[in-house]
């Protein structure tokens, strides 16, 4: 069992978890009520991840992390290391593959809620922000706990894109996904059996608070 | 400096995305009913007053306030005004007890007082003990209940409902009127109540308001705007289905009337009309009267009209009757009790005499109903 391994996939579950929440509420609500122009290639954009191989947006990543990237030279005149095979350039690999994750359940639970629901809390004096917490969040909180849990799944078990940008760094970008794949490349099962236990293990509680929370709260008053 | 109204006062005109050209007033203390068929604009109206609709062009004022002016660039958010409104939904906050959906709306008042208030509004629409509740445990009309109470604890300047009896059954619907009926003599404010039904707007509302395509084409009276359509298209709005054309005539003795498919009419013929002048009218149904069989020696009352029963519906107590008169394109419609039309054996192919009372026809510009129907 690597420990180091899965400490760092835990820091990248949640830290992604973390930045992706109201990065993934505002767009979430912002799909789910304006109607704009180009608003499903905005949609077909953000679910890219689902469907692309995660070598294909590993590579790209990657090159939009090199020292000849605006993104790389930006970051590492700001931090004087490289974006690429370091702990900051997973993160950010992390939240664009995460990006449908966060935002579909989300959505869709905004979605949910009815227009004159929230046009009835703005006559009832509320202010936009207290509106949004008394109203919006409670009825779309089993979205947004749907959208954390799979966020925080599918991180510890993201391996294609990890590797790509990433590498097998230890303490730095191996994480348990890379450390369950080392292991069987040193034919050493009982250590990858282990890791991949703890990884089913979490995936299974996933899905199943995923699946607990997502009957909708909302229900026709009629 | 805007003049001060007392009540509200609604002005708005647009192209798009619905077509608006509405202008309405409502006092204080006093019930406007909008009436219209779906699509004539009555909730967009509503939703311009709560501020969930800015018109293209036009202005709100309640009291003393200006809620919007396009002229002074004034539209004040939906939280900046005091409207209570009852969604045709209900639209109740489907997480929070009915006391939490009632308190939900009372930011304007301190926190210690929410509570009382909250259970008093309950009380008030008498859903005391079901304070714990969540709107899906309770049934419709607690629903609608719920909802009148939420849009009151906002101690609003305006009372708006829309449609808010759809929802229900038949039997709760009349119990609910009621209650509105007692509710709204104890409220000293404006309440404008949409609908599309013609009863139920004649049994809660002062006066109503005739909408169409999103212009306001008649206020008046419930009774004032049934009997005296401003013209056919709102005779036609307001299901009167008598609207014929004739032309002003004079008749003997230095009167006016009405030449109506080579028949003389008496008729009250408004000095505005010029003989010769083509014109269009209407009587209601209660205006067209029966002759009795067992009277058929006394002489005929204003107007007599001779037919043959050419349809004949009834529905439970009221037995309506369209008649079909020589050399009319349309028929002619009257109501009769149920019990009358079966004492007298009236069925299809009957011939009736029947008057068309002088009082009761109403005369109108003449201006084909079609034309304003939607195709």
């Amino acid at each position: 069992m690597d420990g180091t391994a899965l400490v760092l996939s835990l820091q990248l579950a949640s830290a992604t978890v973390v930045l992706l929440l109201p990065v993934g509420l505002i767009v979430a609500r912002a799909l789910a009520w304006r109607r704009f122009t180009g608003r499903r290639w905005v949609e077909a954009a953000l679910a890219l991840p689902l469907v692309l191989p995660p070598t294909v947006l590993g590579f790209y990543l990657l090159v939009a992390f090199g020292a000849g990237s605006p993104l790389g030279q930006a970051f590492e005149a700001l931090t004087g290391s490289t974006l690429a095979f370091s702990f900051a350039g997973l993160l950010v690999a992390s939240l664009v593959v995460n990006l449908p994750f966060a935002i579909q359940p989300m959505q869709r639970a905004f979605e949910a809620i009815p227009d004159d629901v929230r046009a009835a809390a703005a006559c009832c004096g509320m202010s936009p922000w207290r509106i949004f917490t008394r109203i919006e969040l409670p009825l779309a909180w089993s979205g947004v706990l749907s959208a954390m849990v799979l966020t925080f799944a599918h991180t510890l078990g993201e391996f294609g894109v990890v590797l790509m940008v990433g590498g097998s760094i230890p303490g730095e970008t191996k994480t348990i996904s890379i450390a369950i794949y080392d292991r069987m490349q040193a034919f050493d099962a009982s250590g990858a059996a282990t890791m991949a236990a703890v990884l089913l293990a979490c995936s299974l509680v996933a899905i199943a608070i995923a699946y607990s929370t997502s009957r909708p709260r909302v229900r026709t008053a009629a | 400096m805007p003049e001060a109204h007392a009540g509200l006062h609604l002005r708005v005109a647009q192209h798009a995305p619905i077509p608006l050209e509405a202008q309405i007033d409502c006092a204080p203390g006093e019930t406007l009913a909008l009436v219209g068929p779906s699509g004539s604009g009555k909730s967009t109206i509503l939703r311009c007053i709560a501020g969930l609709h800015a018109a293209g062009e036009g202005r709100i004022v309640c009291g003393a306030d200006t809620w919007f002016d396009t002229s002074a660039g004034i539209d004040r958010t939906p939280q900046a005004r005091s409207t209570g409104l009852v969604f045709q939904s209900y639209a109740l906050f489907p997480h929070l007890t009915a006391l939490g959906n009632v308190t939900a709306a009372m930011s304007h008042r301190p926190p210690a007082e929410r509570d009382r208030r909250g259970r008093e509004l309950l009380h008030r629409v008498h859903l005391e003990g079901l304070e714990a509740r969540r709107p899906a445990e309770l049934s419709g009309g607690q629903q609608q209940r719920v909802a009148v109470a939420r849009a009151l604890a906002r101690d609003p300047q305006v009372l708006l409902l829309d449609e808010p009896f759809s929802a229900v059954d038949q039997v709760t619907r009349q119990k609910l009127y009621r209650e509105l009926s007692e509710l709204r003599r104890t409220l000293a404010l404006p309440i404008v109540l949409v609908t599309h039904d013609l009863d139920e707007a004649a049994m809660l509302a002062d006066r109503m308001s005739i909408l169409h395509r999103g212009r306001t084409l008649q206020t008046g009276t419930p009774r004032e705007v049934r009997t005296r359509p401003a013209d056919p298209l709102v005779a036609s709005l307001v299901d009167v289905r008598n609207v014929f054309d004739a032309r002003v005539v004079a008749l003997a003795g230095g009167v006016r009337g009405l030449e109506w498919q080579g028949r003389l009419l008496e008729a009250t013929v408004p000095s505005h009309f010029a003989t010769g002048e083509r014109v269009a009218w209407c009587i209601p149904m209660a205006g067209v009267r029966l002759k009795r069989r067992d009277r058929a020696a006394e002489p005929d009352r204003e107007n007599p009209v001779d037919g043959q029963v050419s349809e004949c519906v009834t529905l439970g107590e009221d037995t309506t009757l369209a008649l079909r008169v020589d050399g009319l394109p349309a028929p002619l419609w009257l109501r009769l009790s149920t019990h009358i039309a079966e004492r007298d054996e009236i069925r299809l192919g009957t011939a009736l005499h029947v008057c068309l009372l002088a009082e009761a026809l109403h005369v109108m510009p003449w201006r084909d109903a079609a034309e304003g129907t939607d195709p």
